[in-house]
């Protein structure tokens, strides 16, 4: 009541309090599997099933040893046989009665991860930025047409274009590689980069390429000098979008990769110890695979609503 | 007006206002054929075809071909692990197979069961999440970020952790909720119980999507001007009034946006489900994707699936054609 004497629209400093300890209490709580994540990756085994779960442990990089490295279970005879460990994991490996027996496959699918989510989205964003840029400056016929049917193949649920995909990517030879799948999430990227861009290329004002044409560029060079230029900020939120798309996708993976072209999001659930999911190790390698995104969000947060609504909303 | 205008008037310069308007509506769409005719190198038409048509032609070769594709596969007993087979053409009897199926319609409850839920729970929470934080206490800005960690992460890699959480025994949520209702852990079979694992999927959906909404009705609330609350204060509305008469219905078509959003990606919700329960127990939580993939991918019957695939792509079809509609009117505000 008291606030209405300043300013009408402005809540009272009461309603402020209450907000913010809501709005807090409620971040900590979501924040929860994901601290559980992260401390279950830093755990013994023993410790990650432990009954009651533990919130004070010795933390270990055991996780994260097992995360890279397969391993055998051998006699304490031949361990003790061994020369001394050279090197952590070495040690902690040993003192459960087995020896690292090489690299696991976590590395390798994360690359191709990389390879995919990057190689696909340069694709989209490239096609993207030039079909925006048509469909933004240039009388299309049917334009409207056309961008809703860019933006209708994103509501195609992803199991029933698997399927086609499938048989034709066997007739092709594109099954279980890389390429494939970059196409396929370029395909699928590429919708949401059409209307991102274009709702970012629209805010550019088309004077600047004109007058930039009239001192005597070619449309391209315009494009190129002037417009490009302008869209950089666009162009990168688009971008990591497409990336994190990319990233997190698991459909489409786990169907029509298997082994040389696996991304990690199929991989990851797959990390089993003796007796089950080894949780330490599946934690850190869901570690490993979060922190980039955990990074790519902070950078993109005032951009966030524009990705998420495809350019339907903006601030 | 003002921005389009500048240009408009290159192109005609002694015209009535008329005129004037349907010469800058026309600059507002491509540049003045005056300077178009003087700008060296390619024609613009040929620059808008070059720069459209890569993205058209990948379309067409991986959404459009396969879409036919299957189509085309829907009326045949076509099985992918049998290639040398001969198909035959049955018609229209996968369609009516799958329409009349009890095992269908199972399906489809427990897609809507896991839909429904999810937007109404997502949609509250959301919403209540984004009026707190437009109270624009100190640090909500900071607090938003947090908020919205979640629904970045991938729903397979996070979902599949979930698992761990659910684990009756040394699972942090089972413990939690004994802990507070003093149900024995044992008994709080998240995932394996009939009952209880249609909603362990739909908390997982909240926790991650709620954000989502959130940020939404976040951006419909902020995009109420001030005025009209100043003048509802002059008009001694109460807060509740205030609410049912301002707030409410001005953020109502965000609040639309973002249900039709879910609606449409949940309807097709896949990663997280196959990871978490897949589907089981028995058919509990077998939402529609990943009964297409047990028949797609698990039995082979390709010719089936694609019926049906056909069946859930016309439905999603549908709403995003609302979506569509819906996203027009919130622009035009």
């Amino acid at each position: 009541m008291s606030a209405a004497a300043h300013s009408v629209v402005e809540p009272s400093t009461t309603s402020k309090r209450v907000a913010a300890a809501l709005v807090i209490v409620y971040a900590l709580i979501s924040m929860i599997p994901l601290f559980w994540i992260f401390a279950t990756s830093f755990k013994t085994p023993p410790d990650s099933i432990a009954y009651p779960p533990k919130l004070v442990f010795t933390p270990s990089v055991e996780g994260y040893c097992n995360l890279f490295t397969t391993r055998t279970r051998q006699t304490p005879e031949y361990i003790s046989s061994l020369p001394p460990a050279t090197n952590f994991c070495d040690e902690v490996t040993r003192k459960r009665n087995m020896v690292i027996a090489g690299p696991s496959n976590f590395l390798p699918r994360f690359v191709n991860s990389l390879i995919i989510a990057f190689g696909s989205t340069f694709c989209a964003v490239f096609l993207g930025t030039l079909a925006a840029y048509g469909f933004s400056r240039f009388r299309v016929p049917l334009a409207d047409d056309l961008l809703f049917f860019i933006l209708s193949t994103r509501f195609m649920p992803p199991i029933a274009v698997a399927i086609p995909i499938y048989l034709m990517y066997r007739e092709l030879g594109l099954s279980d590689t890389a390429l494939g799948m970059i196409l396929l999430y370029t395909a699928v990227n590429v919708s949401l980069a059409v209307w991102l861009l274009k709702g970012f290329i629209d805010e550019i004002p088309r004077e600047y390429e004109e007058a930039a044409m009239i001192d005597g560029y070619t449309r391209l060079q315009a494009f190129r000098k002037v417009v490009l230029p302008q869209a950089t900020t666009g162009i990168a939120a688009t971008a990591i979008f497409c990336l994190i798309f990319a990233w997190n996708e698991y459909a489409f993976a786990s169907l029509l990769t298997s082994g040389t072209a696996q991304t990690a999001p199929p991989f990851i659930p797959t990390i089993i110890g003796e007796g089950g999911q080894d949780w330490p190790a599946v934690a850190a390698g869901t570690t490993v695979f979060l922190v980039p995104i955990l990074v790519f969000t902070i950078l993109l947060r005032k951009q966030l609503l524009r990705g998420i609504t495809f350019g339907a909303v903006r601030k | 007006m003002q921005e389009l205008l500048p240009s408009g008037k290159s192109v005609v310069t002694d015209t009535t206002s008329s005129i004037l308007d349907r010469a800058a509506e026309a600059a507002a769409r491509a540049t003045p054929d005056s300077l178009a005719k003087r700008v060296r190198g390619l024609s613009d038409r040929m620059v808008a075809w070059i720069f459209i048509a890569p993205t058209i032609v990948l379309l067409l070769a991986i959404n459009i071909f396969p879409l036919i594709w299957a189509i085309q596969l829907s009326f045949t007993n076509y099985r992918a692990n049998r290639p040398n087979e001969p198909i035959k053409n049955i018609g229209l009897s996968n369609y009516s197979r799958i329409l009349t199926d009890t095992d269908t319609w199972i399906a489809m409850q427990a897609t809507a069961h896991f839909v429904f839920w999810t937007i109404l729970l997502q949609t509250l929470i959301g919403f209540s999440l984004a009026y707190l934080i437009d109270r624009k206490f100190r640090g909500h800005a900071l607090w938003t970020t947090i908020i919205l960690v979640p629904m970045m992460l991938s729903p397979a890699v996070v979902g599949n952790f979930w698992r761990f959480l659910y684990e009756p025994q040394i699972g942090l949520f089972s413990y939690v909720v004994s802990f507070f209702t003093g149900i024995p852990t044992t008994d709080i079979q998240m995932l394996s119980s009939v009952t209880l694992a249609p909603w362990a999927i739909i908390i997982v959906d909240t926790w991650m999507w709620t954000p989502y909404v959130m940020l939404i009705c976040l951006a419909g609330l902020r995009s109420i001007p001030d005025y009209i609350y100043e003048a509802a204060e002059v008009d001694r509305a109460s807060n509740w009034r205030q609410f049912w008469s301002i707030t409410l219905p001005m953020a109502l078509p965000f609040i639309m946006l973002a249900v039709l959003f879910r609606g449409i990606e949940n309807f097709k919700m896949f990663d997280m489900v196959n990871l978490l329960t897949g589907g089981g127990p028995g058919s509990t939580t077998e939402v529609a994707s990943i009964t297409l993939k047990r028949e797609a991918f698990e039995k082979w019957r390709t010719g089936f699936s694609s019926a049906f695939a056909i069946i859930l792509f016309v439905a999603v079809f549908g709403l995003a054609n609302i979506y569509v509609k819906v996203l027009n009117r919130v622009k035009s505000r």
